[in-house]
């Protein structure tokens, strides 16, 4: 089976973990993700005014491409791409008077109507591929180990995009448990990391990542799981800052759950790209004897 | 908080009647039960909460509102969104709130003040998305 795939930037620079991670499972479960040709920036954050049309284009550009390469379905990686692309798809199907604004403006020689659809790997995972399908391809399993799955926000809300119970979701469990892991209970599995106000207000989301990645090991992670590329870079680049500021912080190793995947598929260790994690990470993952 | 005045000129301002043609939001549902608040997960670190700027909103209280860092704290989680039980969409109501000061062409963020090495260690989808939030 062939996917359509769109990427977006931080997958291809610095989560290139999560993609090569991805690509490399996804083929060991028999499906190619072939890149959409000339993708463009989806906007990253969908815009929640009223009367702003344009910041939509870009998505709906994206979606238009898909369409016009013969695809009905785009896959995405990150969290955020999912989230903008899955409403700026809403828009055009569920909104008609926005829907002919946006088209006459972006003025394309057919117009668009929502025609595609818009998945998140973990959904493909869920929905198309399967558990059990998935479990059978295990041949390393991490048995024993104790993960926290972490969903964040875009995966989750509002529930018109939600790729799950939005307040008891179940997918990133599901992925733990098909890799012959356990994943454990914890209260800010759903909760906002503090996303892009790391740009201006980093020291809330440092408080942030205090609070989740201790109530993850207090409730017996010793690993967590994530699946956003924001999430993955505000919880680790606060880790080193954290041990400074309070001298009983205990780091949390965190991957990617394709990386996981790949682990638990017995993929060389090179498709990870474990030199992008975090160095915390890396010693739990050699203390498991998991580098190879 | 300090004395606040309140008048019917205030209730009668445009900023209320903009609020919602930008948001799409009846900020006049809210009947202040807290749950954005509670739910909130920046609002350890805001002046005035979340159900507060939206009372004030009622109220047309926009230079306090304005004076607050509030509404730019948000960090657009949905949250409240998800958890308001009389379905009023709070973060709607954020961004309309940012984006009458954005207009004005009056950035919150400015990017040329911002450290290099800073820029240079942060993930794109962290400042495309800040300088989409934060810039007019």
């Amino acid at each position: 089976m062939e996917l359509s795939y769109y990427p977006g930037c931080t997958v291809k620079t610095r989560a290139r973990n999560f993609e090569e991670s991805a690509i490399a499972v996804m083929q060991t479960l028999g499906v190619t993700l072939a890149e959409l040709p000339r993708w463009n920036c989806c906007g990253t954050v969908y815009s929640l005014a009223d009367d702003d049309l344009i910041h939509h284009v870009a998505g709906v550009r994206n979606l238009m491409q898909v369409r016009n390469q013969g695809h009905s379905k785009i896959v995405t990686l990150c969290a955020f791409c999912y989230n903008t692309l899955h409403r700026a798809n809403l828009v055009m199907k569920d909104q008609s008077d926005n829907r002919f604004g946006i088209n006459s403006f972006m003025d394309e020689e057919k117009p668009y109507n929502g025609e595609v659809s818009v998945a998140h790997l973990l959904q493909v995972l869920r929905d198309d591929i399967g558990w059990e399908k998935i479990a059978a391809r295990v041949t390393r399993p991490v048995n024993g180990i104790k993960i926290a799955v972490y969903y964040g926000c875009t995966l989750l809300r509002p529930q018109s995009a939600a790729v799950d119970n939005p307040e008891n979701p179940v997918v990133l469990q599901n992925v733990v448990k098909a890799c012959g892991a356990t994943p454990v209970d914890f209260p800010f599995a759903t909760e906002c990391c503090g996303s892009f106000q790391v740009v201006s207000n980093r020291e809330f989301v440092n408080e942030r990542a205090y609070e989740i990645t201790n109530s993850a090991r207090k409730n017996g992670a010793e690993l967590m799981l994530v699946s956003c590329p924001l999430c993955e870079f505000n919880l680790r680049q606060a880790q080193g800052k954290l041990k400074d500021k309070y001298p009983d912080f205990q780091a949390m190793p965190l991957l990617y759950f394709t990386q996981l995947m790949a682990l638990a598929f017995g993929l060389s260790a090179g498709v990870n790209r474990f030199d992008l994690n975090s160095p915390e990470t890396q010693v739990w993952l050699s203390q498991k004897q998991l580098m190879v | 908080m300090a004395r606040i005045e309140l008048s019917s000129a205030k209730l009668k301002k445009d900023f209320i009647k903009k609020i919602a043609e930008i948001s799409g939001q009846n900020i006049y549902e809210c009947y202040q039960c807290g749950k954005c608040s509670a739910g909130c997960p920046m609002c350890f670190a805001m002046d005035i909460l979340p159900s507060q700027v939206i009372r004030l909103a009622q109220l047309g209280l926009e230079d306090e509102i304005k004076a607050s860092k509030t509404i730019w704290l948000c960090a657009s989680c949905l949250t409240c969104d998800a958890r308001c039980p009389k379905g009023v969409d709070l973060s709607r109501v954020m961004e309309a709130m940012r984006l009458l000061t954005l207009r004005k062409s009056k950035n919150h963020l400015e990017p040329s003040q911002m450290a290099r090495p800073e820029v240079a260690d942060l993930p794109q989808i962290a400042l495309v998305s800040s300088f989409r939030k934060f810039t007019g």
